[in-house]
């Protein structure tokens, strides 16, 4: 009666649960390589390998933003304040690197910082049950004013060429080093979210938080870690950003946590938290790397752009509700 | 059947029947009311009662039967229907528009107009406060009801059917937290309703109430019409045995295992809706807890293992004191609970059923934060098959699978912890009959591996068959023990037992 071998072996015998499993899995995947397909026959330029390696380059900072904010939703959250903390990270940088030209202070600083944020979300959220969206929704503006009190409200540019190398230098001269970050950052999410008892936790609060505090899970912490993560990637992510534009700027990242979301329930993480998957949130950020470089080579405007980023995270909500028949 | 042959019937039900799934919740029901009567609706847990009052006010659809109110057939739609055709339903749970006037919640969707658009309010106050005056309740319409007590909330309530002219009004235990204070204006008002011709029917576990204030009784068994008296024909006891029925058999074999030391002890258990709980558990012993839902029984475990605070008292594990701050320290010591919501409490609906059972496990199975995942696949699938759950693949969301099933689901994943002590609230509500009676052997091959296991059931066949101690709850305390011996020896029988909870 009881088969503790993976589903997909049970694939074949086509069965209701067995389709919408499948689905549930693969589902978006295959709408990935459906773009690709299609963007592969209608445009000769998509195909270079120069351009695959540019795609790679767009997403990576969308990338491992999303890695973050996949914790964060799954564990039933949201955080808003991750364009402010691209900022923050970038004049510390901007400050520390000005004043000590040492590298590695200006990063662990700035990620320490915004790593310190996303602790202080956490905190609030978990400490005095208020909801992530409102908490997120004011630290965004905190950070942005610290980010602008540190600057003095200046860019600053960076002229270290060690620095610049982060964001746009390239390992073995081809693949670039903020793609290799994202890679690792992919691989460390992996483990974290599927492999860990912390991943499993995530699960479960984000699930069901009553059954979690049942079956004595840690819900506080659990809750307060996600946001640590995020916090992290951001401060990860804020580096790459600064570095590639060789400049710290205060006023950077608006709009950022747009996309990060949106990779994540394209990839078909569900809000109200519980369910998502690693692999599924890659291809999420791919998809919309993917709408971005697509439309570009075959010549459409980017305002274009923005509409079908929108209406794609609708289909995709809709055909999450459709698979799972859940609201 | 009827014995007053002249009596003004104003509603009348026949034949209802409803079933869900495979329960039949009402079977051949009748139930007649008279103009301006107080009917009391009485029955143990389950017996049907809410189920025959929300088909009444149009939540559920019954299966079979007919209703005629007021002369017509009668059918509603829903319960805004039902209260248009003159029946409002009092819940036990109110609901009102905490920001809003009183004047505001009695005619809420119905407020006056000027113009189409704009609200009248003074005239809106004005109805209002007339009502509340003629049903002489002191309070100005234009206050706030945030504020208010649930005793005023609920004459609200009353009020607002009042407005609406309703014939019958349905008061599910009405005086469950009121003072006596507030209990004697609440007759007050039945009285005044009464004499007004308006008809009640009062759902009540209180004996003394239902004698003081109602004029007839339907008592309901097992989804059953058990029949109609005049209040003044009846006393208590009569009145048990009817809820009762004679029928007493041993459906649920228990194993005869040995009996070790005390396990779990606890002195005067003191919290929100139960006070001075004491009693003890043994290794091999199965408790059952048996008492009158509200009575305070799952309220005493769930603070016991730390899901809701603890005002006072001392819990003690195998002698030694333990002062349990939390689940995750329950489980540490030990002791884990079956909750009675499986669906809130329980199970992560959309997660896997290997995740399910795994969830409370991993804590003393993982490797610096890592998950074993083989062995969590061999040892979940282990305990789901001591559980004999049916599922295709544990891989599949808990959510697909039926209550029963579900129900083995948590159980594997507290089984797989190994617990000195089971709490399990309710394990068998929501279950077929043959995942039941599984699960009730499993129950006595863990007390017989030496566990000790209390059980709450409602049921009271249920808990006198498996049971080797039964504790007693009424109204937030313990009144009395039963011994299995006593079961056995016919000394003790339902009718003794349920006395009790009443």
């Amino acid at each position: 009666m009881i088969n503790a071998d993976r589903p997909s072996r049970k694939l074949l015998r086509v069965d209701q649960t067995g389709l919408a499993l499948f689905m549930r899995r693969y589902g978006i995947g295959i709408v990935m390589l459906g773009m690709i397909v299609l963007l592969s026959v209608i445009s000769p330029t998509f195909r270079k390998p120069s351009n695959v390696i540019s795609i790679l380059l767009q997403i990576s900072i969308n990338g491992i933003l999303a890695l973050g904010m996949v914790f964060v939703i799954t564990a039933g959250g949201i955080d808003l304040s991750i364009g402010s903390m691209l900022a923050l990270t970038s004049v510390i940088v901007g400050v520390v690197l000005n004043s000590t030209g040492n590298i590695a202070l200006a990063c662990i600083l700035a990620i320490s910082a915004t790593t310190l944020f996303g602790l202080i979300n956490g905190l609030l959220i978990a400490k005095f049950q208020m909801f992530p969206f409102v908490v997120t929704l004011a630290t965004q503006l905190v950070i942005r004013g610290v980010a602008y009190i540190i600057s003095g409200g200046y860019s600053q540019s960076l002229a270290n060429a060690d620095f610049k190398n982060i964001g746009n230098g390239k390992v073995f001269s081809t693949i670039p080093i903020p793609v290799v970050i994202l890679f690792v950052i992919a691989l460390l999410a992996y483990v974290l979210m599927h492999w860990t008892l912390f991943g499993r936790y995530t699960y479960a609060v984000g699930g069901n938080i009553n059954s979690a505090i049942a079956s004595g899970v840690n819900v506080f912490w659990t809750r307060v870690f996600s946001f640590v993560i995020m916090g992290f990637c951001a401060g990860v992510a804020g580096v790459i950003m600064t570095s590639r534009i060789s400049a710290a700027q205060p006023n950077i990242g608006v709009g950022y946590e747009t996309d990060a979301i949106a990779a994540c329930v394209i990839g078909g993480t569900s809000f109200a938290g519980g369910i998502a998957t690693i692999p599924g949130t890659v291809i999420g950020i791919v998809i919309i790397g993917l709408i971005y470089n697509g439309m570009n080579l075959v010549g459409i405007n980017s305002y274009m752009q923005t509409i079908t980023k929108g209406l794609l995270i609708i289909g995709a909500v809709m055909l999450d509700m459709f698979i799972n028949k859940r609201k | 059947m009827e014995q007053g042959n002249n009596r003004d019937i104003i509603l009348s039900c026949r034949h209802i029947s409803k079933a869900f799934g495979g329960t039949q919740a009402l079977d051949d029901v009748q139930f007649d009311i008279a103009r301006g009567e107080v009917h009391a609706l009485l029955g143990e847990n389950g017996a049907g009662k809410s189920t025959l009052m929300k088909i009444i006010i149009g939540l559920f659809k019954a299966d079979k039967g007919s209703i005629t109110f007021d002369g017509e057939p009668y059918l509603a739609k829903d319960p805004a229907d039902a209260i248009r055709k003159g029946i409002s339903m009092i819940h036990q749970e109110l609901n009102p528009e905490y920001h809003l006037t009183i004047a505001e919640n009695i005619f809420l969707k119905r407020e006056d107009v000027r113009g189409k658009v704009f609200l009248d309010k003074k005239s809106t106050n004005l109805k209002a406060q007339q009502i509340l005056d003629e049903l002489g309740v002191k309070l100005n319409a234009k206050r706030m009801i945030e504020g208010l007590t649930l005793a005023q909330c609920q004459m609200i309530e009353i009020i607002k059917a009042v407005s609406f002219d309703a014939k019958l009004i349905i008061m599910d235990e009405p005086t469950s937290s009121l003072d006596s204070e507030e209990t004697e204006a609440l007759f007050n008002m039945i009285r005044r309703l009464k004499s007004q011709g308006v008809s009640i029917v009062y759902i009540s576990h209180r004996m003394d109430e239902i004698f003081q204030i109602c004029d007839r009784v339907t008592v309901l068994r097992d989804g059953r019409y058990v029949g109609s008296e005049e209040i003044g024909n009846v006393d208590r006891e009569k009145l048990i045995s009817m809820m009762v029925g004679r029928t007493v058999k041993n459906i649920f074999p228990k194993t005869e295992c040995a009996i070790g030391e005390t396990v779990l002890k606890v002195e005067n258990l003191t919290g929100k809706g139960f006070s001075d709980i004491s009693f003890e558990v043994r290794a091999g012993e199965i408790v059952g807890i048996s008492g009158l839902v509200g009575s305070g029984r799952s309220e005493t475990m769930r603070a016991l293992i730390g899901l809701d605070p603890l005002t006072s008292g001392k819990v003690y594990l195998s002698g030694k004191e333990v002062r349990i701050r939390s689940v995750r320290h329950a489980l540490r010591l030990g002791i884990c609970m079956v909750n009675e919501d499986r669906k809130n409490f329980g199970l992560v609906l959309h997660r896997s059923i290997r995740e399910n059972i795994s969830l409370p496990n991993l804590r003393e199975r993982h490797r610096k934060g890592l998950i074993n995942k083989r062995r969590e696949v061999r040892e979940t699938a282990e305990a789901a098959q001591t559980l004999t759950v049916k599922a295709a693949s544990l891989e599949l969301d808990a959510y697909s699978l039926s209550g029963g099933n579900q129900q083995k689901v948590v159980l594997a994943k507290w089984l797989m912890s190994k617990p000195k002590v089971l709490i399990l609230d309710e394990p068998t509500r929501g279950v077929d009959v043959g995942a039941k009676s599984e699960i009730h052997s499993l129950m006595g091959r863990f007390a017989s591996e030496g566990m000790a296991i209390v059980m709450i059931s409602s049921e009271l066949p249920e808990i006198m068959g498996i049971s080797d101690r039964i504790l007693i709850y009424r109204e937030g305390r313990l009144n009395g023990e039963v011994m299995r011996q006593d079961i056995l020896s016919g000394k003790e029988n339902q009718e003794t037992v349920l006395a009790r909870e009443f």
